[in-house]
Formats: structure tokens, sequence, C-alpha cells
């Protein structure tokens, strides 16, 4: 019984420290002037992702998501901040304008809606979650999900990464025999 | 379940995706719009493995990886359009390239 609620204490305090950790540092990303320093913060927001999802016993995604997203996208992030140099700054603009303060009201707003509607319909049903044996979230689960009743997802993801593939280098290359004309600056 | 209910999660959720939805919406930079994306994408991943541990089933997870695949080529997209813009010299500022505006 002590062991359960000492436990439940720690599980509890985890959850803390990752959740103001997350709401944190995507704080920080929307209001850091310099990318650099943006990018950095999404690397702690994706962090403490991951223990959220950790202690949502889905290790798989987990690790997925530090592999992806904190190894391969936020690497190409930080290569396109690094080639782009002092152009990349993002000074904010002088002033509360309207459309910030509409922008600030309107999140605002979204925020509520979500609050009020996830209260009012979950009304204490999000209290008891189902029971999950051991095999939950394991990479064998995940698979044999991929594999047979999500077999469509999977390939629809695998069509999207290639096209978005084929995309990324068609953007990246140089066209020689279309000089850049008639841009407007 | 130890620690916190579902519903904790999926508050945590919702306050990333507006803030990501915040940012998209202030910020000027197209970098800082793509971070702003992420976090917006992040917060419905969180929202997915939450109600997929509340139901106990494995879809809302394959749904989340999904959705970081989608991420991913967006990312692609988007850094190699930045990249593309760069190297007009155009600059990088969403209020300003306006050019396919009709």
């Amino acid at each position: 019984m002590i062991v359960a609620s000492v436990s439940n204490v720690l599980v509890w305090a985890v959850w803390v420290l990752a959740a103001f950790a997350c709401v944190g540092t995507g704080i920080a990303v929307i209001s850091f002037t310099n990318p650099f320093y943006s990018a950095l913060s999404l690397i702690g927001n994706l962090a403490s992702l991951a223990v959220l999802y950790l202690l949502l016993s889905a290790e798989f995604v987990a690790a997925a998501q530090v592999l992806v997203y904190a190894g391969a996208v936020m690497v190409m992030f930080l290569f396109v901040i690094a080639y782009l140099g002092g152009r990349a700054d993002a000074p904010w603009a002088g002033g509360p304008s309207w459309q910030a303060l509409g922008a600030v009201a309107a999140s605002a707003a979204l925020f509520t809606e979500v609050v009020v509607v996830v209260g009012l319909k979950s009304s204490g049903r999000l209290s008891h979650s189902a029971h999950i044996d051991s095999t939950y979230g394991t990479p064998a689960e995940i698979g044999r999900l991929f594999l047979t009743d999500q077999l469509l997802a999977f390939e629809i993801t695998s069509i999207v990464l290639l096209i978005a593939a084929v995309g990324g280098v068609i953007l990246g290359s140089h066209s020689r025999a279309h000089p850049v004309e008639g841009v407007e600056q | 379940m130890r620690g916190p209910d579902v519903i904790w999660y999926v508050g945590v959720a919702g306050f990333l995706f507006c803030t990501g939805a915040l940012g998209v919406l202030i910020r000027r930079s197209p970098l800082i719009v793509l971070l702003s994306l992420e976090i917006m994408l992040n917060g419905a991943n969180l929202a997915l493995i939450a109600f997929a541990r509340h139901y106990g089933q494995g879809a809302g997870q394959i749904f989340a990886i999904t959705v970081m695949a989608v991420a991913a080529s967006e990312v692609v997209v988007g850094l190699g359009l930045i990249v593309a813009i760069s190297r007009r010299n155009l600059e990088l500022d969403v209020d300003k390239l306006s050019t396919l505006r009709g």
C-alpha cells in the first residue's frame, strides 16, 4: 500500500516536471527572436513530451519521438538556420498591433473552448482508464498493428514520405535553365 | 493507472496546440512558423496517445506515428521552400512573400 502511494507521488512529480518543461519550452519557442534558440527550446519540448509518452506507457512512440524529431528533424532545422546565418533572425514587430492582439485573443479562446468542451463532455469518464497488459505500446505490438489492422496507414505513410523526399529534392536543386527573373523583392 | 488522469494530459495537449497556433499567427519568420507548426502537431500527438492509453488500444499510437511521419515530410518541404526563398534573395517574412496572392 505504502509502496503504491509512493510510486503514485513519484509519477505525479515526474508528470508535473515534464508538463511544466513542456509548456515553458513551448512558450520559449514562439518568443525567442533568434531561431537557433527557438530550435533548441523545441528539442527540450520534444524531450519532455517523450517523458509524458513514457508515463502513458507508449514506449515505442517515445523512442521514435526522440529518434525522428530530436535526432533527424531538429538537425535539419539547425543546418538550415546555420545556412541562413544572420538572415534567419526574426525580430519582433515594434509594439503590439491589432493583429497580435487578435491572435492572442483567438488562441486564448481556442484554449478555453478545448478546456470547456473536454470538461463538459468527459464529466468524470476520463478518470477510469482501461486496464492494459504488459504488451501495450511495445515495439512488437506496434509492428503487429502496423502490418495487420493499420496496413493502409502504413502504406500511405510510405507514399507521403516518398512524395516529400521528391519534393525536397526538386525544391533544393539548382535549375540553371530557368534563371531567376521577374521576382519581386 | 498511476499518476494523473488522462484529462490532465489532454489539458497540456490543448495548451501546446494553442501555443503553436499563437506562434503561427503572430510570428512572421517562416522558420519560427514551422517550429510552431511542430508544436501544434505534437499537441495533437499527445492527445492521441493520451486517449489511446485511456481506451487501452494501440490504434491511437499508430496514428501518432503517422502524424510524426507527416510532420517530418512537412519539415522537409518547408525547409526546402525556405532555402529556395533565401536563394532568390527574398526577405524571409511571411507578410512580404505575397507574389502568389491573387
